[in-house]
């Protein structure tokens, strides 16, 4: 049995996470290699929620699959598709099952996935999601009503250090530690400089950080997320080297930037660890470690 | 404010118009002439339509305010040509519709898409300011509405859809988490937007809403 993703926390050594994201369909086999190949060697991973709202799998369902693999599964729980009946109903099935970690997160807009026309729920934000845990915690239900049973949980959020303007953002990163999150996983960032300066000012915080590493496989991928991703900035010099490497050798320099760039963070004690998005190529994520000098890391 | 409406396409109209051919079509003359979906010059091109498409026109009408309750006396004047007519085609937003659809048992089928209450900002440019949620929270969001003006209605603060200013789902719109900000930022009140706002009421006067004016 792995250790609580909360006491990995609190034990002060450097956190690696990942993520999956869930099928869509029916058919898990992929998903659970995808797990296999991550439980032993990231401290927890994250499922996705219907990422860039595109209906799939559940978070949840992935979730469970994690812990049947002996995993340390955290939770990804928008505020996109639910209200908060059927939110804190969830909240219960985790607990019971298991389930010790959650990531709050608002959801992607609705008009970006592939339910064009879907109702977007958002009746609760990423801030008042995290309250209600807390609530839910004390043993009572958002309605204020007493809960036979409560539940407990290792919550958290996100935030974007490369926002423009940054100002809001922090305002609202602020509000989610006052919230109760106790880790923040951060969109991906890529210039070292510009996150060791969001830093200086996070760090003052009481959670623990860690950095958004996405993996880049090509050069037009990165010019790509420049112009269309929100808050996220690939340095030219980075597009550059990605761009020089010899055909067919894009996503081996994306793995060598992503491992260069987590050990950088952890020889320089940037923040607190990492959270690996590899969206789609979980199976790099060992040879992303490897470069970074952390297989074997759990 | 305005009641923004869109015209149907044809095919929409004429589907809902299936076994009904004897017409009597109503403008308005305030939002739909406004917003040049159902005044007079927008009746006449529908007349022009629908007998291409076959139906007989049997008369037309644009009423000053279709929601209010002149709407029946307006329709008086005109009442041969309403009784030979099997049903209303109403150009107006979905209140004048269901004003119509009251008043003499015929029925009133919408020509338009009732899609928000807007103000003009400029001239044929309007926006939605209002929802009518029923708790107020412009004291705290320096008079710009996050229920509207955001695309999620979040509440306390930007998403991570936010991008230089403007909002996840189409560039040419302004994010309302950013507008609040540089607007608080000004006013000096950057505290109002630390404060921790709680999840919204849905149910501050159930589905239907009435209220009685005492």
């Amino acid at each position: 049995m792995k250790q609580g993703f909360r006491e990995t926390l609190k034990s002060g050594k450097f956190i690696i996470t990942s993520e999956i994201g869930p099928p869509k369909g029916t058919n898990l086999d992929k998903m659970r290699h995808h797990i296999e190949i991550l439980k032993d060697r990231v401290d927890g991973i994250n499922v996705t929620d219907h990422q860039s709202s595109v209906m799939r799998f559940p978070s949840l369902g992935g979730c469970l699959e994690i812990k049947e693999h002996d995993g340390e599964p955290i939770l990804q729980m928008t505020c996109r598709d639910r209200n908060q009946m059927a939110l804190q109903a969830d909240l219960l099935l985790a607990y019971t099952r298991g389930i010790r970690n959650v990531l709050c997160l608002t959801g992607d807009a609705v008009p970006v996935g592939d339910h064009k026309q879907a109702k977007g729920v958002f009746e609760l934000d990423s801030v008042q999601l995290l309250r209600a845990i807390k609530q839910m915690e004390s043993g009572k239900d958002m309605g204020g009503n007493d809960l036979d049973g409560a539940v407990e949980f290792c919550a958290g959020a996100i935030v974007t250090p490369e926002a423009k303007p940054i100002e809001p953002q922090l305002i609202k990163f602020e509000k989610k530690i006052e919230a109760g999150a106790e880790f923040i996983q951060t969109q991906a960032i890529y210039d070292l400089d510009n996150f060791a300066r969001f830093m200086k000012s996070a760090r003052q915080y009481p959670v623990k950080i860690l950095a958004g590493i996405v993996l880049l496989v090509s050069a037009k991928m990165a010019k790509y997320m420049n112009e269309n991703v929100p808050g996220i900035f690939v340095p030219q010099n980075l597009i550059d080297e990605l761009a020089s490497a010899p055909k067919g050798q894009a996503l081996n320099k994306g793995i060598e930037i992503a491992g260069r760039m987590i050990k950088t963070i952890k020889d320089e004690k940037l923040c607190d660890g990492v959270h690996i998005m590899a969206i789609g190529k979980e199976e790099v994520v060992p040879d992303i470690l490897a470069v970074a000098g952390l297989n074997g890391h759990v | 404010m305005k009641s923004i409406t869109r015209q149907k396409s044809l095919e929409e109209i004429t589907q809902q118009l299936e076994g009904l051919h004897r017409l009597y079509l109503v403008g308005c003359g305030t939002c739909a002439t406004m917003t040049k979906t159902g005044g007079k010059e927008e009746v006449l091109a529908m007349k022009e339509s629908l007998q291409g498409a076959g139906k007989m026109i049997t008369g037309w009408t644009v009423i000053p305010t279709a929601c209010d309750t002149m709407t029946e006396a307006s329709l008086t004047e005109n009442n041969g040509a309403i009784q030979s007519a099997d049903c209303f085609l109403v150009m107006s937003c979905a209140l004048g519709v269901q004003k119509i659809a009251s008043y003499n048992g015929k029925p009133a089928i919408p020509a338009l898409d009732t899609l928000f209450i807007g103000v003009e900002d400029s001239p044929g440019l309007f926006h939605e300011v209002c929802d009518q949620c029923g708790h107020c929270v412009l004291g705290y969001t320096a008079g710009i509405c996050p229920v509207t003006a955001c695309h999620k209605g979040l509440m306390n603060g930007p998403c991570g859809g936010t991008n230089n200013g403007k909002c996840e789902i189409d560039k040419n719109r302004d994010c309302a988490w950013t507008l609040i900000y540089n607007r608080l930022k000004e006013q000096g009140r950057l505290d109002l937007m630390k404060k921790y706002q709680p999840p919204r009421n849905s149910q501050i006067v159930p589905r239907p809403r009435v209220a009685k004016v005492a």
